[in-house]
C-alpha cells in the first residue's frame, strides 16, 4: 500500500513569470510511489494556482520572507499544527534562506525538506559565479556585482558591450551603453536591492538543465531542455528536451564536485564554438519541471522520497523530443473564495 | 558521407536533431537523398539515381546536390569525417 504524504508547496503564481509550484504539484499528483494531500502556501491571494482545479487541497497565506524569518516560521508552525505536514518544498529563491536556516527546526516538528546547504546556496550566487567557476573548473562569463552607481565606472574597462544587467534574484536586461546600465541598475535595485550583477553577454543558444543531487555527489536526475519560445520577460513559454551529452557531463561534474543536495536548474549558453558557459545556477526546481516529468524523470517525486529518508535510485534515461507549451486560460472563481482567503488566510478547496 | 546516427527522419520528411532540439522539413527530393545517405549509398550512386530517374542535366544536379550537402553539414547533421 502506498503511503500518503501531506506536502506543502510554495510558488502557485502561475503567471507570465511562473513559479514552479503548480508543475511541482502536478508531478507529485502523478507520483507512483505515494499519494498526496497538497497544501498550497501563497503570498498573494490572486496566485492562479489557488483557483486551479486539482492543484492544492487547501491553501494558506504566508508572510513574505522580508517580514522576517520568525514570522514565516511561526506561520509554518501554525499550519503544521493543523495539517501535520510531512514535506515542505519551497520554490522561491528569496524564501530558501529562511527554510535552509530553519531546516532543523522544521525537522524537529516532523517537516522534512531536501534543500541545499547554506554554503552551497551562497557560493552559487550570481555575484559569486566567477569564483565558483574557478573553484570547480567551469566556464563562467565575466560577472561583477555592483552595489552603487560609482562602481560601474570603476569596472568599465573590464567588459565590452553589450552586457547583461541582472538582479540578485530575478530580472535581466541587455545594456548596450553605460546610460542603459544605469537605467537598469536603478530599475533592478529598486525592486530586488543590491548588488546588481553586470555579466558579459555570451552569444549562443540558451539551454537549461533541471537536476537533482542526493547531497553525496550523485546525480539522481538531470533533464536538459532548450527554450523554443521565450516571453519578453525571458521566460520559457515552450521548450523541448534535448540529448546533448555535454550537458549531462557538466551537470554530473557540478553535482559531484559540490555534493549538491536538492533540486537545481543550470542555465547554460552553448556557443557556436561548442563552448558551454554556466550563466546561472538556480538552487531550486525550475518552473518547467513538468517537462522533465513528461520525459520520464519525476524529479519532485524523487525529491520527496529522499526528503522522507528513502533510498532513491538515479534515473537512467529520459525521452528527447518531448515538448512543453504553456498557455493562458481563464478560470472562473467566486468572490467567496477570495473573501475567505483574504479574511481568514486559509481556503479549503 | 553519412547522416548522424541519432538524427530522426520521419516518413513525412520531418527531421529532428535530438542534440539541440532543432527540426527541419524536407521536400520529397531532400527526403530521398537523406534516405539514400542513410542506406550508405555514395554521393556518386545518388547522383546517378537522379540522372536516371529525373529529367535533370548534370550541371543543375551537381549544383543543387552540393548546395543540399553543404546545408546538411552547416546544420551539423552529418557525421564528422
Amino acid at each position: 500500500m502506498k503511503p500518503k504524504y501531506t506536502i506543502a508547496v510554495t510558488g502557485l503564481n502561475n503567471t507570465d513569470n511562473p513559479g514552479p509550484g503548480v508543475p511541482v504539484i502536478r508531478s507529485l499528483r502523478e507520483a507512483k510511489s505515494f499519494d498526496v494531500r497538497i497544501i498550497g502556501l501563497v503570498y498573494e491571494n490572486l496566485e492562479p494556482g489557488i483557483y486551479m482545479k486539482n492543484v492544492a487541497d487547501k491553501v494558506y497565506q504566508i508572510p513574505y520572507p522580508s517580514s522576517g524569518s520568525d514570522e514565516l516560521m511561526q506561520r509554518i508552525a501554525y499550519i503544521n499544527d493543523k495539517e501535520n505536514l510531512d514535506v515542505l518544498i519551497p520554490n522561491f529563491d528569496a524564501e530558501l534562506f529562511t527554510f535552509m536556516k530553519g531546516e532543523k527546526q522544521l525537522k524537529a516538528s516532523g517537516i522534512n525538506t531536501f534543500l541545499p546547504t547554506i554554503e552551497q546556496f551562497e557560493e552559487r550566487h550570481k555575484s559569486e559565479l566567477p569564483k565558483f567557476g574557478k573553484k570547480y573548473g567551469f566556464d563562467i562569463p565575466f560577472s561583477k556585482p555592483v552595489a552603487n552607481l560609482s562602481d560601474i565606472n570603476s569596472i568599465r574597462n573590464e567588459f565590452d558591450f553589450p552586457v547583461l544587467v541582472k538582479g540578485k534574484f530575478y530580472d535581466a536586461y541587455l545594456a548596450y551603453n553605460t546610460s542603459q546600465i544605469i537605467e537598469y541598475f536603478n530599475k533592478i535595485s529598486a525592486k530586488w536591492g543590491v548588488p546588481v550583477i553586470i555579466q558579459e553577454f555570451i552569444k549562443g543558444t540558451e539551454v537549461n538543465v533541471s537536476a537533482l543531487g542526493d547531497g553525496k555527489g550523485n546525480t539522481i536526475g538531470a533533464v536538459p531542455m532548450r527554450k523554443q519560445y521565450i516571453t519578453d520577460k525571458g521566460k520559457a513559454w515552450g521548450g523541448i528536451t534535448i540529448g546533448d551529452k555535454n550537458l549531462q557531463d557538466i551537470t554530473q561534474k557540478l553535482i559531484s564536485k559540490t555534493k549538491w543536495r536538492g533540486g537545481m536548474e543550470l542555465e547554460i549558453i552553448k556557443t557556436h564554438e561548442n563552448k558551454y558557459y554556466i550563466i546561472e545556477i538556480n538552487p531550486r526546481i525550475p518552473a518547467w519541471i513538468y517537462l522533465a516529468t513528461g520525459a520520464g524523470q519525476n524529479i519532485p517525486e524523487a525529491l520527496v522520497n529522499m526528503a522522507v529518508g528513502k533510498h532513491v535510485e538515479p534515473f537512467k534515461n529520459y525521452d528527447t523530443g518531448k515538448m512543453f507549451i504553456r498557455y493562458s486560460y481563464d478560470i472562473i472563481g467566486d468572490i467567496s473564495q477570495f473573501e475567505k482567503l483574504s479574511v481568514t488566510g486559509e481556503l479549503e478547496l | 558521407m553519412t547522416i548522424r546516427k541519432n538524427i530522426a527522419v520521419s516518413e513525412s520528411g520531418f527531421v529532428f536533431d535530438p542534440d539541440n532540439g532543432d527540426s527541419y522539413t524536407l521536400n520529397e527530393t531532400g527526403k530521398l537523398i537523406i534516405d539514400m545517405l542513410a542506406e550508405g549509398k555514395t554521393e556518386k550512386e545518388i547522383k546517378n539515381y537522379f540522372t536516371e530517374h529525373y529529367d535533370v542535366d548534370e550541371g543543375t544536379l551537381e549544383n543543387n546536390f552540393n548546395d543540399f550537402i553543404i546545408m546538411l553539414k552547416n546544420f551539423n547533421l552529418t557525421e564528422n569525417e
